[in-house]
């Protein structure tokens, strides 16, 4: 398998008053495409500072980080937003849902930012909810679903533009056992089936074990799972 | 491609939080409320004085005098004028020409006790028939050569109150009222109407206050005014009869605009400050959502949009609700004394759709005014700040 996402000696620092504040430290990673990866660790690792460089909604300091051949890091603003858009699918622990917006709408939200014209818009979200299992569900607002249901419609909103990358931070952070089941049954379905890179955050050993691969990153250095480690 | 949040996302952002954006939109409804009311104060009275008479009468007063009040017209004057080219003449062949006299009379206030200065002009035959406007409502009109006064309708109506049969003193006499006379709303309605001689003789008058003169045609006017500029023994200012009313409301219109203006202004800085309040708190509520929308690629820009097209709408339902507030005060009509003329006028609040617009305008501006800073502090945040907030 080709690589996707490839990270040279990525390396991010953090002001915090005129002091700066190390977070990862030269960081070297292949993911192919289609891979399905966890990136575990003890809070203050850095995981999720990768996940977010990975995602394009933080900038690194130093070094490389190429997606499917783009300098993500080198983007212009706007460029970059519109590359999120196109080509990264969200899944966030406490599910970000729009409150005012029911399940249908904040499915349809990513697709606003598409020429798609409204009949085109709403097979596809139609199929999306339909996909997470929750095509009765369309007129509810989040505050209407349970943590599971929301996880699963934050999901089909990750999907709903048909990503090549799903970034997940903590999916099942917030859920019970069942709904966490649910959760990364669906991912893996999102992995096995659509063929989506999948790169998730977690603490959860169990819900780490649900990977292709684990990359473990212990105060900014990757420990084990790097390049020509692990798998 | 596409603009980014719909109308409705904006619209369901402010419903969903009921109370503030209702409390907020008072705040502002009450500013537009005086802000419209102000208008239409300003408005109505335009629309009274200049409502009053006709582009085919024209109303001749000494030079520089202004008012009718301060004018004189010496019966010799009048007799030359009287001779000028491009009067209208009646079937008998005399010229349409009244010779009035105005002189303001001190009368009590009913109501709120005061005095009122009340127009009382002495007119004639054909100063009632130039005048087609002011009808008889209710008894008759007065006899020439007698002591019978007829009073507009705002006077019957209103503080002063004066009924057919009344009888009242001024000019060391007794005048009895024997009919009520309707002229659409107009300055008219504010006068009481006798017999000019009549008046002359009350009032130991020995000049006119003002000419009103019938063109034999409207497109006369500058024909007439020239020739009538022409004669060195007249020295007078000449005005068609409506733009002279309409002349008379300026001044104070403006000075209600000024005034009003001037306090809307202030109101204004404190519902704008209010308005920004319940922005920023609404940012700050959204921080996370507000991460999201740019996690999903909405830019800044989106978000700005956002964010200033719902304060823009919360201006909007202010405007809306203060308009319809302010549209209940058409009912009212106001007994005060123009100050241009120091005399008695009565009229009543007049909305336009020119106000409505200016309005709601000042409304929403009040609004973006209040959102923009807020919504630049939305879309300022880094995203991952803006996610990791609570």
């Amino acid at each position: 398998m080709s690589s996707l996402i490839s990270i040279r000696s990525l390396g991010k620092t953090y002001r915090r008053g005129n002091q700066p504040v190390p977070v990862l430290l030269g960081i070297d990673l292949e993911i192919a495409a289609g891979d399905y990866v966890s990136l575990m660790g003890p809070s203050g690792s850095g995981k999720s500072t990768l996940l977010n460089l990975i995602a394009g909604i933080d900038k690194p300091t130093s070094g490389t980080l190429l997606i499917d051949g783009v300098d993500i890091a080198a983007l212009p603003e706007n460029d970059l937003a519109a590359w999120r858009a196109a080509n990264v699918g969200f899944v966030f622990q406490f599910y970000n849902l729009m409150p005012v917006l029911n399940a249908f709408e904040n499915v349809e939200l990513p697709l606003l930012l598409t020429p798609l014209g409204k009949a085109e818009r709403r097979e596809h979200v139609e199929t999306a909810l339909a996909m997470v299992g929750l095509a009765d569900r369309m007129d509810h607002y989040p505050n209407e679903l349970s943590g599971g249901q929301q996880q699963r419609v934050a999901i089909a909103r990750a999907l709903i533009t048909d990503p090549t990358l799903i970034v997940a931070d903590e999916p099942t952070g917030d859920l019970d056992r069942q709904s966490a089941d649910d959760v990364l049954n669906l991912l893996d379905r999102l992995n096995g089936e659509l063929g989506k890179t999948i790169v998730m955050v977690t603490h959860d050993p169990k819900c780490a074990a649900r990977a292709r691969r684990l990359v473990h990153l212990e105060k900014g250095v990757l420990i084990v799972g790097g390049n020509g480690d692990g798998h | 491609m596409s603009s980014g949040l719909s109308l409705s996302y904006v619209a369901r952002n402010l419903y969903a939080r009921k109370l503030t954006t209702a409390l907020t939109a008072a705040g502002m409804a009450l500013v537009v409320f005086v802000f419209a009311t102000v208008l239409m104060m300003a408005e109505g009275l335009r629309h009274t004085l200049g409502g009053t008479g006709s582009d085919s009468n024209v109303v001749i007063i000494r030079q520089g005098s202004q008012t009718e009040v301060q004018s004189t017209i010496t019966r010799e004057q009048a007799n030359m004028v009287e001779s000028l080219p491009g009067l209208a003449t009646s079937p008998e062949g005399r010229a349409r020409i009244s010779r009035e006299v105005l002189v303001l009379v001190n009368m009590p206030r009913k109501g709120s006790g005061g005095l009122a200065n009340v127009v009382v002009r002495g007119t004639t035959d054909n100063g009632l028939l130039m005048r087609p406007q002011a009808r008889i409502v209710s008894g008759r009109p007065f006899r020439p050569g007698s002591s019978e006064i007829i009073v507009g309708s705002a006077m019957a109506r209103g503080d002063v109150g004066l009924r057919i049969g009344d009888s009242i003193a001024f000019g060391m006499r007794s005048w009895n009222v024997v009919g009520i006379f309707d002229a659409g709303s107009s300055g008219f309605d504010s006068e009481i109407w006798g017999d000019s001689e009549q008046m002359m003789q009350a009032f130991r008058r020995q000049a006119f206050s003002s000419l009103v003169v019938g063109l034999r045609e409207e497109g006369s006017y500058q024909g007439f005014a020239e020739a009538l500029m022409r004669q060195p023994q007249i020295k007078a200012d000449v005005k068609r009869e409506r733009q002279f009313y309409a002349d008379q409301s300026e001044k104070m219109a403006n000075f209600i605009s000024i005034l009003g203006k001037t306090i809307t202004i202030i109101f204004s800085v404190g519902a704008i400050i209010g308005a920004m309040i319940t922005r920023y708190a609404s940012v700050a509520n959204r921080t996370r959502e507000i991460g999201t929308l740019r996690a999903l690629g909405f830019r800044r820009g989106n978000i700005v949009m956002a964010f200033i097209q719902e304060a823009a709408l919360l201006g909007f339902v202010a405007g809306v609700t203060g308009l319809f507030a302010a549209s209940f005060m058409q009912m009212l009509e106001i007994s005060t004394t123009n100050v241009q003329t120091f005399s008695e006028v009565v009229f009543r609040l007049v909305m336009t759709p020119g106000i409505a617009v200016q309005v709601l305008v000042f409304s929403m501006f009040m609004g973006v005014l209040g959102g923009v800073l807020p919504a630049l502090q939305a879309s300022r945040l880094e995203i991952v700040d803006a996610l990791r907030s609570a």
